[in-house]
């Protein structure tokens, strides 16, 4: 296994309380496999992979628990000098927002060849040249005239572009991508997808896609973790949890996404609200939003049965949620 | 004490309020199906200068280049479009956020671009907005019942001032909100119920027509189906017009009737759902379909992908032609010289399919991009709209402060009988 997270636990201290973002998180992935990790807003899914890259903010951030082992090495235990050296060119981050991801005031050039002077000692000069090849290899057109533009002079897809080469510099072993495609338009979105998926493929990484977006995932994703109040509820491969979702809020999400190819009559609405963090519901967080809730649900913690080999849901009645269709 | 066991009740009591006074307010002589808004060569053209103190005008940027639809009575009219193609700018026409640069925008028969004054109010009473962000439409420091009751300060002849409050609880009602939250501020509602907020203000002066752009695109996925579904049955309940506006293409299938693709500033097809959705005959119609990521990891295998090169051209520097040919796979030399116009393309006059309807390319050909195998069964036969009980729109929690309450039996029963998950 690439990377694996065990039982890790995150919180926050605001003046409010302690908001408890990430409650025992476990998920793996390995080499060339692309793990989609599908969440709302608060689900606790960037937390997560913040944590795994060591960029959480601390305070007022807080690692409460658990393990994140990478080539197992248990990367909470390393010193920061160790984590650096790893971050960039062991694994490295694709954030949503290209525009305040890159620093406007350095062209594009030096912000790609920065990573080969720091993290290979290059000489500006030979960073330069492997900037231009990188920004070939994502596609930008007329590289060589453009190396020199800072990142405003780019449109949204050509500057998301860059921050896939960014990541894809020192060639990791491991890409983490935030919500990679969700400011883009949708045409432009599927060219950065498919870039994303052939370089992945041609450089055997592991891929964890965080998004909201069911669409995207079905496209892309081998597995995919389903994220509720800081929790897995669902972990699959990604045909079968669209075939058969084996928890109350995975079915909810993909019952309630309008269809493309039909009309429709009224949209299956979850009803409710996303839980807020300060106070999160007792027993099974989701329970005052789920239909099929019973007093257990409201004590109970439910654990991460295991559905089949691959397959692991937390809810108690994840037999009933999978017979009944 | 919780706004959904309220909810129920009032919405039938605040509708046939809010319907009375409409039909009190004004006759209907537009019977459904009649055009209520004509819009004919909409032009939004702003200039580009150069120097501080001579200032030249050296360009502009088309923002909107020349629109024509018709919104009817009762209809719903999608919009969809990539950012930069100009269909916010045509909504901000269409409420007057912005003055046209050229064209005409007729409701009711009379062009109201050249309106001033008093007869311009009251037109204005008639087209109202509901924004997008929910989160910067509505002022913080005013209460959700300062904000919804505004629009009466404006147009006191709508509810004299010792009925506001009485008006605003009722509006809180029909969106699904508890009434007793009147004197709240925004920041103490999620994002989904300030989106009903400001329906709740879009719908305070009985308006025939709603503009509404990008209304859910902010909200998380499980909240977006709710105000979908809130959106839709307002809509029959009040008989309102729609001009929906959005880039999510599934989500304005499932609201409109009818739907108008935008490519720089310009409508480049429409037609009903069916026509574009399933018979698309422009290739910006295609590439833009077939680039949707569908919810089925199936469709993975058998679908086949348009993707576009490049990026949308600057509306300050329009292609000559048509302004898809830059991108588009099928470009000619006359494409280049020769502007497509909306209409029913050539060959497709004669037939009877489906295809048959405006679309402004010159060499139109129908393609299937969407993907039919659908994975999950059609809603249930069970819901129909004649049943507002099962509608789940209304199960918003009271309060985003503090936990959710646990279920009462009533509402179990309520999502019970939507489709398929009780």
């Amino acid at each position: 296994m690439l990377l694996e997270v065990r039982d890790l636990h995150v919180e926050f201290h605001t003046r409010d309380g302690v908001a408890k973002a990430v409650n025992g998180v476990n998920y793996s992935v390995a080499e060339g496999e692309t793990l989609a990790v599908l969440g709302e807003s608060g689900s606790g899914k960037s937390v997560t992979a913040q944590a795994i890259m060591g960029i959480l903010d601390m305070p007022p951030g807080k690692i409460r628990g658990g393990e994140i082992f990478f080539r197992d090495r248990d990367l909470l235990k390393l010193k920061p000098e160790e984590r650096r050296r790893i971050r960039g060119q062991e694994m490295a981050m694709i954030f949503q927002d290209a525009l305040s991801s890159l620093n406007p005031v350095l062209s594009v050039g030096q912000q790609l060849g920065e990573m080969f002077v720091v993290h290979r000692g290059m000489s500006r000069g030979d960073a330069k040249v492997k900037a231009i090849e990188l920004m070939d290899r994502v596609r930008i057109p007329a590289a060589r005239q453009r190396v020199g533009d800072f990142p405003h002079q780019f449109s949204g897809g050509m500057r998301q572009r860059i921050m896939i080469a960014m990541a894809m510099a020192l060639e990791p072993s491991l890409i983490i991508a935030d919500e990679p495609t969700t400011a883009l338009d949708v045409t432009v979105q599927a060219q950065v997808m498919d870039l994303l998926a052939e370089l992945q493929r041609e450089l055997n990484m592991g891929l964890i896609l965080i998004t909201h977006d069911l669409g995207v995932v079905a496209d892309v994703a081998d597995r995919i973790a389903v994220m509720y109040a800081g929790r897995i509820v669902e972990t699959s491969p990604v045909h079968e949890i669209y075939k058969a979702p084996a928890h109350p809020y995975t079915k909810g999400l993909l019952r309630s996404i309008p269809r493309l190819d039909q009309k429709g009559q009224e949209l299956y609405a979850v009803k409710g609200l996303p839980p807020n963090l300060l106070h999160i519901p007792p027993g099974c967080a989701f329970h005052p939003r789920c239909p099929m809730a019973q007093a257990v649900c409201r004590t109970d913690v439910p654990p991460l049965y295991t559905v089949d080999e691959e397959r692991r849901s937390a809810c108690h009645f994840w037999k009933e949620t999978l017979d009944e269709r | 004490m919780n706004a959904e066991d309220t909810g129920r009740e009032g919405v039938a009591g605040g509708s046939t309020l809010l319907s009375e006074a409409r039909e009190a307010g004004r006759e209907r002589p537009y019977a459904e199906g009649d055009p209520i808004l004509e819009v004919r060569g909409l032009v939004k053209h702003y200039p580009l200068t150069r120097g501080i103190l001579f200032k030249k005008q050296i360009g502009a940027v088309k923002a909107v280049d020349g629109v024509d639809f018709d919104l009817a009575a009762g209809e719903t009219l999608g919009i969809v479009g990539e950012s930069g193609c100009g269909k916010s700018t045509v909504a901000k026409m269409l409420v007057h956020l912005e003055p046209p640069t050229g064209g005409v925008i007729r409701y009711r028969g009379e062009d109201v671009t050249k309106l001033s004054g008093r007869a311009l109010r009251a037109v204005r009473r008639n087209i109202q907005m509901v924004f997008q962000d929910p989160y910067t439409s509505l002022n913080p420091r005013m209460t959700v019942g300062d904000i919804i009751g505004e629009p009466y300060e404006i147009h006191p002849e709508v509810a004299p001032k010792g009925s506001r409050r009485q008006k605003v609880q009722d509006l809180l009602d029909v969106v699904g909100l508890n009434p007793e939250y009147i004197n709240r501020y925004p920041h103490q509602f999620s994002g989904g119920q300030r989106q009903r907020i400001g329906i709740a203000r879009g719908l305070a002066l009985n308006p025939e027509i709603i503009v509404a752009d990008e209304p859910v695109s902010a909200l998380d996925v499980s909240v977006q189906a709710q105000v979908v579904n809130l959106l839709d049955r307002l809509q029959a309940e009040f008989d309102l017009s729609f001009l929906f506006i959005a880039h999510d293409l599934s989500i304005v299938r499932h609201i409109s009737d009818r739907v108008g693709v935008m490519y720089l500033g310009r409508i480049v097809e429409i037609g009903t759902d069916e026509e574009i959705y399933d018979h698309p005959t422009h290739p910006y119609t295609q590439a833009l379909l077939s680039a949707v990521p569908v919810p089925d990891p199936t469709a993975r295998e058998h679908r086949e992908r348009i993707i576009l090169h490049g990026d949308v051209p600057s509306p300050a520097n329009i292609p000559s032609g048509c302004r898809f040919r830059t991108r588009c796979w099928k470009a000619q030399e006359r494409c280049r010289l020769e502007v497509p116009l909306l209409a029913v393309p050539a060959v497709f006059r004669d037939s009877e399919t489906p295809a048959r309807h405006d679309s402004a390319c010159h060499f139109a050909e129908e393609k299937q991009v969407v993907p039919h195998e659908g994975l999950r069964e059609t809603p249930a036969e069970d819901e129909g709209p004649s049943s507002p009980s099962s509608s789940p729109f209304s199960s918003s929690s009271p309060s985003d402060e503090g936990p959710p309450p646990s279920p009462s039996p009533g509402r179990d029963d309520r999502s019970a009988e939507g489709p398929g998950l009780g």
